[in-house]
This record gives structure tokens, C-alpha cells and sequence, in this order.
């Protein structure tokens, strides 16, 4: 196909502006108090219309990708956790499915399970987390987000006692996981676990009914398939637009085939949509932790052909890619048998999925703007890196 | 009717209020410096250097007893470099009687770890544990925040307190390490004599092999 044939994309031109009218420019962020972390929206506005927008990235950035490739591989794990840091453990899990592909490193059974249990636990805070911070950028202050970080907090604990940390929890290693469960560890997780679904129908009585929420997510910062397709955008905002692509039905990677789960698909793209499909998920991540608490083996964690020290995988790439929650998160790496990454690149689902906003929030008030920008749930941290 | 998601959710709010007088379950805030959450066990926070004596133990005796060899591997492996070893210039016998070199400097800036415990992964010699004290705020943005070897000396009763599981794993690690060479320098001891004992008997007379030098290009 030549370059002639290719449709270029522009976003739609709203031609409302007459003669002589004059816009109003305005920088929203990166330190505005409803724009969550470092990110700056400059905005012109027709009285209360967005007419243009344009957001400007950067302001956290901090080298990653440069410093892993200058770092062992090993070095650049906790790295990982410091991405999308509501996330870690997908981040880690991310990065060590590309390592071992490129090593090529058997995962021994448990430490799967393992790792599917500890990546839906991540989904579930963080999707819960996600609607919290949505509902404060609605004007909902406190409730919906204090109740979300209860349910939050009690994972962490559970990630804290596995792997040290909360957040940074740098687990994940070449071929398995650091450590092995502590004694008990299953039994509470069964016991928040079983509690999980109570704490979604509490926050579905809570909102989802809600005139409130209906009136300003309905109809509001549609995205289009196509456009969706087009852009590269992934995870619940795609879905929310109703194309079924979900990285652990399509890639197969880990063992996501042994468990029975649904993927929520949504009808119109709209920010409600964006929500009830966070909700959805969160209560599949249930029946996966359900499946995977009960058939979880014994048996050990570490393949015995992985090693901490002088890692050097064969010259080689590869890519690992994982359905992270904000989307599919991808790591991109060469080796040229050294010690380090001749080559490391990170795929965040933040950044590409947060390209397309201009397109959501054309035409919509000034106020929507903010409701749009939380829909797409980011992280400041893996959009910038 | 218009209102009713609203009420529901009002009503739900209700419920956790009220709630929060009857059930401790609802009450999920602690009231931090009077109250504390308690401390997970497998908490990690800063790096600390492991001796093996007495927790009051004077300066001296805390560096004397220090694990630490001063192999260097964690500053090397520390992903954000905070890390500073230098190497001492003697040798002083470590936990198993063997002759070792010990670190002269040992300097963590705190205000640089990352807390990512990979320098404890990649110690071969158990020297270097987690910590699980938090409350470190200073006012010196770089000194204070730069702890030498002996701020981060804490004796191996410590790190049983704080990890109790990891430590015992950790001794019984070393006892039998301990024991291992025990035997071995026995066997060795056990060795020599028979060798001396053989020394002393008659030799058969054997050619002695002529080592030839190759020329060097």
C-alpha cells in the first residue's frame, strides 16, 4: 500500500467559531487540583466548549528506559515497579515474561499461579481505585474513593506480607518468584477473596444507579472502534468500546487458559461504559482467584536454570507483553549477550491509550474534560517513564 | 423514580456510618503516632549490616563483628548505586575462623535506596538484612541521610526480632555452612598428618618430571 492510499487521521474540526470570535487558552496542569499527578492539558476553549486540546507529557520523566539499559537485568526490575506503581506486580510480570523469553526459561506451575493470583489481585485494587478516583474527579469527594481504598489497603497487606513492599513489591524474578508464600498467606487471601464481591455490590449499590453519575457519563467522551483500533489503545477503554480483545484470551501467555472467565464488553465507548466495564472485570478477577486459590500446586518457584548473578541471555529479542490492568503493557528487548540490555522499551498503556483524548473530549464543556482525562485511567509514572 | 440510585447510595453510606460504631471491622483508619498498624513481618525497608554479638554491644565489638567481607558484589549489583565500600587494607578471622578481609568504609545514603533488597539477595555471606524501621526524617538533608557502618550495624538478635521466620532460616544456613567446614578442616588437619606420616616413611625414587617453558611469541 503506497503512502497515497493511507487515510491520514485528523481529528474532527468543530467549525463553530465565527469571524472575530476570540478563544480562550488555558493550561490545565500540571499542577491544577483535579488532574491526578504531573500533566498538562493546554485547552482553548469557546466560552465553556473545548475547542482544541493538547495534552503535554514529560514532566515526570525520568530516563528508564536509558538507566535499564545501562543496569543488569536484574537491576532493572524494581525499576519496573516504579512504572505504573498502582500496579507492580504486572509491571514485574511484564518484564519477566520478555526476559524469559529471550533467555528462554521454563516458569515452574506454582509460581504461575502465584503470579495469576497476585496479577488479579493488582486488577481488583486497581480498577477499584480507578472508579474511586473517577468519582472524585466527578465532585464526589472522599466516599466512593475511602471505600475503594479500604478494600485497597486490605490487598496491600496481603502484598506486603508476600513480598515486603506495598507497592514497590519487585517480585518477580527470571523463571519464577523470589520467595514462597508464607504460611497462612492463602487462607487470607481466600478470606478477602471471598469478601470481594460484598464490596462490589457495595459500591455498585453506591453508584451505579446514581442520576448523578448516568447524567455525566452517559453519551460523554465517546471513542469510536475504529478510532480505538486505530490508535492502539488497549485494555477496559477498548473494551468499553466493544471490541473483544483481551490479551489473556488472545495471547494465551501464563496458564489464562486453564481458568473460565468472561470478557465484559461494552455498547457505546462512553465513560460509563468505561466504568461498568471496570466493575465487570473486577468481579471475573473473583472467579479467576477463586479457580486459582483452589488448584494452585505444590512444588517449587525458581526454574533451577535461572540465576541471580552474571545473567547474560544469548544475543537474541523479544517481546513480552501481558494484559496489564490500564491495557497491554509491553516490554521490548535485544540482547547482545552482555549483561545488560543492548536494547529496552516499554509499552505503557497510559501513554497510547491517553493519545486519543483530544478526539474523546472535542465539543464537550470544560468540566467534562477532567471526567474524560480520569476515564482513561492513567498513571503519571508509566506515561512519562 | 428520579432520586432512587442516589438514595441507595445514601442509604449504603448510612449503613458504613453507623456501622462504624458497632463494628471494629468498619473502622479502618489508625490514628498514626498514637496508634500503630502492626508491622508485617516480611516488611522491608532499609538495608542494615548483620554482627553477631550482643545487641548493647560497644562500637568496637559491633564492627568486629560484622558479617561483611567487603566482597563488594551489592555495591556492583544495587540498582540506584548507594552503596559505598571500601576495602580494608588487614585481614581479621570472620564467623568460621577463616582470615578476611573487612569493609574500612561501609556508607548507605538512604536518601538514595530504593529499598528494592536485591543487595540482600546477592549477599553470599547473609551480612546485609532488611530493616523495618521507618521513622528516619532528619534535617540534614545529606549527612544524616548517609549511615556508615556503625549506624548500620544491628546484631543478629535484632534481626531475629524483626524476622523471625527469615532468621532462623538464615542460622541454621550458617551452622551448617559452619559445621560443613568444620569437617572439611579436619579432614584436612586428618590429611595432612597421614601425609606427613608418609613423608616420614621412605620415598621410591621417581624421575622428576622436566618442566619445559615454551618460548613466548
Amino acid at each position: 500500500m503506497s503512502t497515497a492510499d493511507m487515510k491520514v487521521y485528523r481529528p474532527p474540526v468543530i467549525d463553530i467559531i465565527e469571524e472575530g470570535d476570540e478563544l480562550l487558552e488555558v493550561a490545565m496542569g500540571p499542577h491544577h487540583p483535579s488532574t491526578h499527578g504531573v500533566f498538562r492539558m493546554d485547552v482553548a476553549l469557546d466560552g465553556e466548549r473545548v475547542i482544541r486540546l493538547k495534552p503535554v507529557f514529560g514532566y515526570l520523566h525520568r530516563n528508564h528506559e536509558k538507566i535499564a539499559e545501562k543496569a543488569s537485568y536484574l537491576a532493572a526490575m524494581p525499576y519496573t515497579d516504579r512504572l505504573d506503581y498502582f500496579c507492580s506486580l504486572t509491571n514485574n510480570w511484564a518484564y519477566a515474561l520478555a526476559v524469559e523469553k529471550l533467555a528462554g526459561l521454563e516458569v515452574p506451575e506454582r509460581a504461575e499461579y502465584i503470579r495469576v493470583i497476585t496479577a488479579e489481585l493488582t486488577r481488583i485494587q486497581n480498577h477499584a481505585s480507578s472508579i474511586g478516583f473517577l468519582m472524585q474527579e466527578m465532585g464526589a469527594s472522599g466516599t466512593p474513593l475511602m471505600y475503594a481504598f479500604r478494600e485497597r489497603e486490605r490487598i496491600l497487606d496481603l502484598f506486603e506480607e508476600l513480598t515486603g513492599s506495598r507497592m514497590m513489591c519487585n517480585y518477580m524474578r527470571f523463571g519464577g518468584c523470589r520467595v514462597e508464600l508464607p504460611t497462612g498467606w492463602l487462607a487470607k487471601a481466600q478470606t478477602i477473596v471471598d469478601g470481594l464481591p460484598k464490596f462490589i455490590d457495595e459500591i455498585e449499590a453506591l453508584l451505579t444507579g446514581n442520576e448523578i453519575l448516568m447524567a455525566r457519563c452517559q453519551g460523554m467522551g465517546i471513542l469510536k472502534p475504529d478510532l480505538a483500533i486505530n490508535a492502539g489503545v488497549t485494555g477496559p477503554m477498548l473494551r468499553a468500546t466493544g471490541v473483544n480483545y483481551d490479551l489473556r484470551k488472545v495471547d494465551h501467555y501464563g496458564i489464562y487458559d486453564r481458568f473460565k472467565f468472561r470478557v465484559p464488553l461494552g455498547d457505546h465507548g462512553d465513560i460509563f461504559d468505561r466504568y461498568m466495564i471496570r466493575v465487570l472485570e473486577m468481579r471475573e478477577s473473583v472467579t479467576i482467584l477463586h479457580q486459582a486459590i483452589k488448584d494452585i500446586p505444590a512444588g517449587p518457584i525458581m526454574d533451577p536454570k535461572s540465576k541471580i548473578r552474571g545473567f547474560r541471555p544469548k544475543p537474541g529479542e523479544a517481546y513480552g507483553r501481558i494484559e496489564a490492568p490500564k491495557g497491554e503493557l509491553g516490554f521490548y528487548l535485544i540482547s547482545d549477550g552482555s549483561g545488560n540490555p543492548y536494547r529496552y522499551r516499554v509499552r505503557p498503556p497510559s501513554l497510547i491509550n491517553l493519545t486519543i483524548l483530544e478526539d474523546m473530549c472535542l465539543g464537550h464543556n470544560v468540566a467534562d474534560v477532567v471526567l474524560i482525562f480520569g476515564s482513561v485511567d492513567i498513571v503519571l509514572g508509566e506515561v512519562d517513564r | 423514580m428520579l432520586g432512587e440510585g442516589m438514595l441507595k447510595g445514601l442509604a449504603e453510606t448510612a449503613k458504613n456510618f453507623a456501622g462504624s460504631f458497632v463494628s471494629k471491622d468498619r473502622l479502618t483508619t489508625v490514628q498514626y503516632p498514637e496508634e500503630r498498624a502492626p508491622v508485617i513481618e516480611n516488611t522491608r525497608d532499609f538495608p542494615f549490616l548483620v554482627y553477631d554479638g550482643a545487641d548493647d554491644a560497644s562500637d568496637e565489638a559491633k564492627l568486629a563483628g560484622l558479617r561483611c567481607v567487603a566482597c563488594q558484589i551489592c555495591e556492583k549489583e544495587c540498582p540506584p548505586k548507594c552503596i559505598y565500600i571500601v576495602k580494608s587494607t588487614d585481614k581479621k578471622p570472620d564467623y568460621v575462623g577463616k582470615p578476611q578481609i573487612y569493609p574500612a568504609r561501609f556508607d548507605i545514603d538512604i536518601s538514595v535506596c530504593m529499598s528494592c533488597q536485591i543487595c540482600v539477595e546477592v549477599c553470599p555471606f547473609e551480612a546485609i538484612k532488611m530493616d523495618t524501621e521507618f521513622e528516619l526524617s532528619t534535617t540534614d538533608r545529606f549527612g544524616g541521610l548517609l549511615y556508615d557502618r556503625e549506624q548500620l550495624a544491628r546484631s543478629n538478635q535484632h534481626y531475629h526480632k524483626i524476622h523471625p521466620t527469615e532468621a532462623a532460616e538464615v542460622d541454621a544456613r550458617l551452622a551448617e555452612e559452619k559445621a560443613k567446614s568444620e569437617a572439611k578442616a579436619k579432614a584436612a588437619a586428618e590429611a595432612a598428618a597421614l601425609k606427613a606420616a608418609a613423608a616420614a616413611a621412605p620415598k621410591p625414587v621417581v624421575p622428576a618430571a622436566i618442566e619445559q617453558k615454551e618460548p613466548t611469541a
